[in-house]
């Protein structure tokens, strides 16, 4: 009988993911509904002391594959090593992080394990002794509650919506090979983009703009607002096929579906594509010329001027209350 | 070279979404439907590798009978040809039976690359390409936006948080396709033409070997919950004024800054 909730701790650079956390916590939380442990699995080399950092936030057990093909991350590798364990101890549950590579491995796991998966869940609850996971469709635009008939039952689970709660477990390490065989994909090359830059899935606070910046230098307040706030910089599609900002920043049903604790929209008068990736959003903040624009019925905190005013004048208020 | 692509029809990215009183499905009386936008990405990858090095473009997709028309325009843009697996007991298909199905089919004709989009923006689910390629046992690589091909040698990029990886693997693999890949064209009209003269192969579930059961379901559809009203700020006319208030009510009301 499958029992127990794992999740798949993310690590890259020698550091865990803040999501990993995220999932340990909501592992914890169903755990302890369920009277069951909490097995965590780390793959990497290296990785073994961040076991004790696992289990701060409730993990019984971190399940340690230490090999140097484990690193950096390849598909292949991390799915072969995660199915072996899991296949191995057989748990009721399994959570990854709806990151880019926790996308990645869950969906190639869902195909070895032959089993079920939630993606990118913003709440997951137990139901009848099962996983019942919530999550959004259509990009917002409906939810689903998704019920798994296969074991181990999967969801990813969106970064930054679920709560990083303290609770130490032992955090037993055990150590297991990874059977890895011969590598089918490998990384030729990593690009990384500038320094600090914050990614739009992962950041608490986005300052996003739109076709009301008028072009590529317009986003220059944007920035300056950003940086303030540690926030990461967001574009509407309209400002993404107009070649002003990078496809990587763009925030809707074709681009990234985000959930930070404040998205502030300026310029974009709030297409249904836009809406529906960022309508999860903790606070909405519109500023927007038109006062007919659809995405004041989405705003908590609407502005109808002209934001080239605007958000200098915020830039400042801000600096004001952070000094 | 052999090259597939799997297409999904969905509804477009302007549809509203409403769900059905019972919450079992949504409804979908006047959704006008399109090709996936990530597929059209993998459809113009596959087309540009044609031209490249020769071969043929089949695509398969699956879905109920109006998805005749997105295999249609796939042909219109300069596929081959394609396979519609069209099977009752597969329209609510999760996304191990649907790669189950689309594996299937795919085992019918021969390939040496595979394209998907990295997700369909109806489910949103992220998963069938990887899916088929466990299934078929070739590597894959996820979230491509650069493709280059030597041989049998790939190389793709795929964007991670704050970087991108060149992954290098070989062929035979699947590539699922995302945004910055490419450019996809649009069907000319004599394409449109040429396109209804193209082969379809109709497959049901039974023809391919599959049970169509899927491994997870989606219990309930709901609305999104619904957002309070929110507050027009006007306290001051200036936009430093606004400006002020709003800093204020984040700090003090909402508390995020």
């Amino acid at each position: 009988m499958a029992k127990g909730v794992w999740i798949v701790a993310e690590q890259r650079d020698g550091a865990l993911r803040k999501v990993s956390f995220e999932l340990a916590s909501a592992a914890r939380k169903l755990a302890d509904q369920l009277g069951e442990e909490v097995g965590a699995v780390l793959c990497g080399s290296g990785v073994e002391a961040m076991a004790a950092e696992l289990a701060k936030y409730g993990v019984d057990k971190v399940y340690v594959a230490d090999n140097a093909a484990l690193e950096p991350y390849t598909t292949d590798a991390h799915a072969t090593a995660v199915a072996k364990i899991v296949k191995e101890n057989d748990p009721a549950i399994l959570f990854l992080g709806a990151s880019a590579q926790g996308k990645d491995l869950s969906a190639s796991l869902v195909g070895k394990l032959a089993t079920g998966m939630a993606t990118d869940c913003t709440d997951v609850k137990i139901a009848d002794g099962k996983l019942c996971a919530i999550r959004p469709m259509y990009a917002g635009k409906c939810f689903g509650e998704i019920v798994i008939d296969a074991f181990p039952q999967m969801a990813s689970l969106r970064p930054n919506v679920f709560p990083i709660v303290e609770c130490a477990k032992a955090g037993a390490v055990v150590k297991f090979d990874a059977g890895l065989g011969e590598a089918k994909t490998k990384v030729a090359e990593v690009l990384k983009e500038a320094a600090g830059k914050i990614d739009v899935a992962e950041a608490n606070v986005i300052v996003s703009g739109g076709r009301g910046m008028k072009g590529p230098e317009g986003y220059a307040i944007l920035e300056e607002l950003a940086g303030l706030l540690g926030a990461a910089v967001g574009a509407s599609r309209a400002a993404v096929d107009a070649g002003w900002r990078p496809q990587a920043d763009q925030v809707g049903q074709t681009g990234k579906v985000v959930s930070p604790n404040l998205y502030i929209a300026c310029g974009i008068s709030g297409a249904i594509q836009h809406l529906a990736g960022m309508s999860s959003s903790k606070y909405i903040v519109a500023i927007n010329k038109d006062a007919e624009a659809p995405i004041f019925a989405r705003a908590d905190y609407g502005i109808v001027d002209d934001l080239f005013k605007v958000v200098p004048a915020l830039t400042q208020e801000v600096k004001k209350l952070l000094a | 070279m052999n090259i597939v692509a799997c297409v999904k029809q969905v509804p477009d990215t302007e549809a509203q979404i409403k769900v059905k009183g019972d919450g079992s499905g949504i409804e979908e009386g006047g959704i006008k439907w399109v090709m996936n936008p990530y597929d059209e990405f993998g459809v113009e990858e596959a087309l540009k590798l044609k031209e490249k090095f020769g071969g043929e473009v089949t695509i398969v997709s699956m879905g109920p009978a109006r998805t005749m028309e997105t295999i249609r325009t796939a042909l219109a843009m300069g596929a081959e040809k394609g396979i519609q697996i069209d099977d009752p007991a597969l329209y609510n298909a999760d996304a191990y039976a649907t790669a189950e199905a689309l594996a299937a089919a795919i085992k019918g004709v021969p390939y040496d690359i595979i394209f998907c989009g990295q997700r369909s923006i109806d489910d949103d689910s992220a998963q069938v390409g990887s899916i088929l390629a466990e299934i078929l046992g070739i590597p894959q690589v996820t979230f491509a936006t650069k493709l280059e091909i030597d041989g049998t040698a790939v190389k793709a990029t795929r964007p991670i948080e704050g970087a991108a990886v060149v992954v290098a693997t070989s062929l035979p693999c699947v590539i699922t396709a995302t945004k910055g890949l490419n450019e996809p064209r649009y069907a000319s009209l004599p394409g449109i033409m040429k396109a209804k003269k193209k082969p379809v192969d109709i497959k049901k579930a039974a023809d391919l070997g599959v049970s169509g059961a899927s491994k997870s379901k989606v219990a309930k559809f709901t609305p999104p919950p619904a957002r309070p009203p929110g507050k027009i700020l006007c306290a001051d006319d200036t936009p430093e004024g606004k400006a002020a208030e709003l800093a204020k009510l984040l700090r003090e009301e909402a508390k995020v800054i």
